[in-house]
């Protein structure tokens, strides 16, 4: 019984997801479900963001650099052609061992680039070191350097992908391979998989908030929220508060790059738009809109606002939305429209279940005015 | 009431500590030491230095000159998680709870130095994580009862009353459980009986094996509970020794009552002060 009381956030999800992908192909609007897909993505960086800004209290505006770092470690890396290899005992080796992998390339000739699974993992480990580089000093001092670090990088990420010519400058790089994960499951873009690659993302994204759970409910998730509310008692209280902050933001930018090797394996690119300095404060929009700290509701604002945009309902406005959303929602509602509206509806309903309003024939809540919002 | 005699070594050993801030001296030659087993009381005026002693001893300020010492280890330069580690816990001037989380949460906090589960076992519920994280739940339990807050456990911190917040800040202080506890002012804010109650969880800790070093305005709760008492005045010692000695101290009692020293009043009266009413 307790096992499904915790756990009946997880299951909403995954009726949810079942029942959208059956409706929309009731439809005949399964296309919908590429831009979800990406939207759900997307949602894994919001939800690092919702660990890093949201529980341990540190703003990046920096997190579409990590995803990018992600995305085009891996289209490089599995497009680019090494070959041909000297013959040097070591490179018969990795070419054994499926690191390099022979394919067609363009013209017809035989490439030889890493393998997608290989290069996944180069990419988290320059993720995982570049994200101790820019954390390292910043976090150890109390306040918002971490933002200040982060723009700061982000930018820079951006004009070093945009400057490339091997990345591709601002064409970004095109042709990335699919993705055998294993089980029979392609990360790719391919119309006949779409259905399949939307479960692989409700998968990871279900995977991955199980695991946030676990982490916030827990002496980690506690310390983080310590810092948050006084960093100065945390650390008087044993908690590495620098440790834990770094530990924190280098788990979200590991998501990130994540999300950015996934992306790109699905749609077989990346361009320099998803390194912008726009994306990341997109990413902060999309969490402050889902209320910072609440894992489903900054999952459910950003799948639902990312798919929107995506499909193109903001127009050339795009980004000003994300932006106006920011600026709403920090001067309105800091925590979130979310929580407000979820207790104005729970107001509601007990009052429209009041047995005494009923017995006195009187209108629910007459004595009691207007619904407040708290 | 009788009061034991101290004469083993040094747990606490504060050397010549100096630290200004901008052009104001804080505390300059300040030297003392607190033996194991002890309640000190740190006493004198405020702007004394008393708050810019704690925080050094806590590692939250670094002293420009001098040393301190726990158990015989230099602790001047490690920082305050590294200090926490060693036995030192404290409780803050302005409770300082980490207000949008719950009692049993703040004090399950107390127990992060006594725990180990990591981000990595923390996601993946491995067992060992499980159990442990049920351990430090029992534990913070076992801090709360005692002080009263068993019926506050989930209630968020920021909805309690001043006096709340300083019995869940000691109990927090305590799920650690500390060789030295310092208390900033326990006694501000609180009224006649909270006081009270304070004066006999002062007394459990002590008994518990705990050394306390206490800062407090309170003269009465000091001269009651302290075995062995430091007076700062303007950021040096101006006297040191038992209650009884203090409060016939003529440099004190000029201090306090602002009289010149032929003016002292005479120490009965001002015994009656600064005795607890019984």
């Amino acid at each position: 019984m307790r096992f499904l009381q915790c756990n009946t956030p997880f299951a909403t999800f995954a009726v949810l997801a079942v029942v959208t992908q059956l409706v929309l192909r009731a439809a005949g609007m399964e296309y919908c479900l590429t831009q979800l897909t990406m939207a759900l993505y997307y949602a894994l960086v919001v939800l690092g963001l919702c660990l890093v800004t949201g529980h341990a209290g540190q703003v990046s505006l920096g997190h579409a650099a990590f995803f990018a770092i992600g995305g085009y470690t891996s289209a490089f890396l599995t497009t680019h052609d090494f070959g041909p290899l000297p013959e040097p005992a070591w490179a018969t080796g990795l070419k054994q061992a499926r690191v390099l992998i022979e394919h067609s390339d363009l013209y017809g000739g035989t490439a030889l680039s890493v393998s997608p699974w290989a290069a996944v993992v180069v990419a988290l480990l320059l993720t995982f070191v570049v994200a101790h580089l820019i954390g390292y000093p910043a976090l150890r001092l109390k306040g918002h350097y971490l933002a200040m670090a982060t723009l700061g990088f982000g930018l820079i990420v951006s004009k070093i992908v945009v400057g490339t010519a091997q990345l591709g400058a601002s064409d970004g790089i095109t042709g990335v391979p699919e993705w055998p994960l294993g089980f029979g499951l392609t990360v790719s873009g391919r119309r006949t998989l779409r259905v399949e690659n939307y479960y692989i993302a409700c998968g990871l994204l279900l995977l991955t908030l199980v695991l946030l759970r676990n982490l916030i409910r827990s002496r980690v998730g506690r310390a983080l929220q310590a810092i948050h509310d006084r960093e100065t008692a945390a650390n008087a209280m044993g908690i590495n508060t620098a440790a834990y902050k770094l530990g924190a933001f280098v788990l979200s930018a590991l998501l990130a790059a994540l999300a950015g090797v996934f992306f790109t394996h699905y749609t077989g690119s990346i361009s320099p738009s998803e390194a912008g300095a726009l994306k990341s404060v997109r990413y902060l929009a999309l969490a402050a809109a889902g209320g910072m700290a609440s894992l489903w509701g900054v999952t459910a604002m950003s799948v639902i606002l990312n798919y929107l945009s995506l499909r193109g309902f903001f127009g050339s406005y795009d980004n000003a939305v994300f932006g106006a959303i920011l600026i709403l929602i920090i001067s309105l509602a800091p925590e979130g429209p979310l929580k407000p509206l979820g207790q104005w509806l729970r107001h509601g309903l007990n009052r429209n279940h009041h047995p005494r309003d009923e017995t006195t024939g009187a209108p629910p809540g007459a004595s009691d005015g207007a619904p407040r919002i708290h | 009431m009788e009061r034991p005699a101290f004469t083993d070594m040094a747990f606490l050993e504060v050397e010549n500590v100096r630290r200004s801030f901008g052009g104001l001296v804080a505390l300059d030659r300040v030297s003392f030491t607190v033996c194991r087993g002890q309640i000190k009381g740190l006493i004198g005026p405020n702007g004394a230095g008393k708050t810019t002693l704690f925080n050094m001893v806590s590692g939250l300020l670094a002293p420009e000159v001098g040393q301190i010492r726990f158990k015989d280890r230099t602790i001047t330069g490690l920082k305050p998680f590294q200090i926490a580690r060693l036995g030192i816990s404290r409780t803050f001037q302005n409770p300082s709870l980490f207000l949008r989380m719950t009692v049993l949460e703040n004090v399950m906090v107390g127990r992060h130095l006594r725990s180990r589960a990591s981000f990595l076992s923390s996601s993946l519920r491995l067992p060992g994580q499980v159990r442990e994280e049920q351990h430090i739940r029992a534990e913070a339990w076992r801090h709360l009862e005692p002080l009263g807050l068993a019926a506050l456990a989930d209630r968020p911190a920021g909805s309690l009353a001043f006096g709340q917040r300083r019995m869940v800040e000691l109990a927090r202080a305590l799920a650690t459980e500390p060789e030295l506890l310092l208390l900033d002012e326990p006694a501000s804010g609180l009224n006649t009986r909270e006081k009270a109650d304070l004066n006999q969880v002062i007394r459990r800790i002590r008994a518990s094996g705990v050394t306390l070093l206490l800062v407090e305005h309170d003269m009465a709760l000091v001269m009651d509970l302290a075995d062995d008492i430091v007076v700062l005045h303007n950021g040096t010692p101006i006297a040191h020794g038992p209650p009884a000695t203090i409060q016939n101290d003529p440099n004190v009692i000029q201090v306090y009552l602002g009289g010149e020293p032929d003016g002292i009043p005479p120490a009965g009266e001002l015994n009656l002060k600064w005795t607890r009413p019984r």
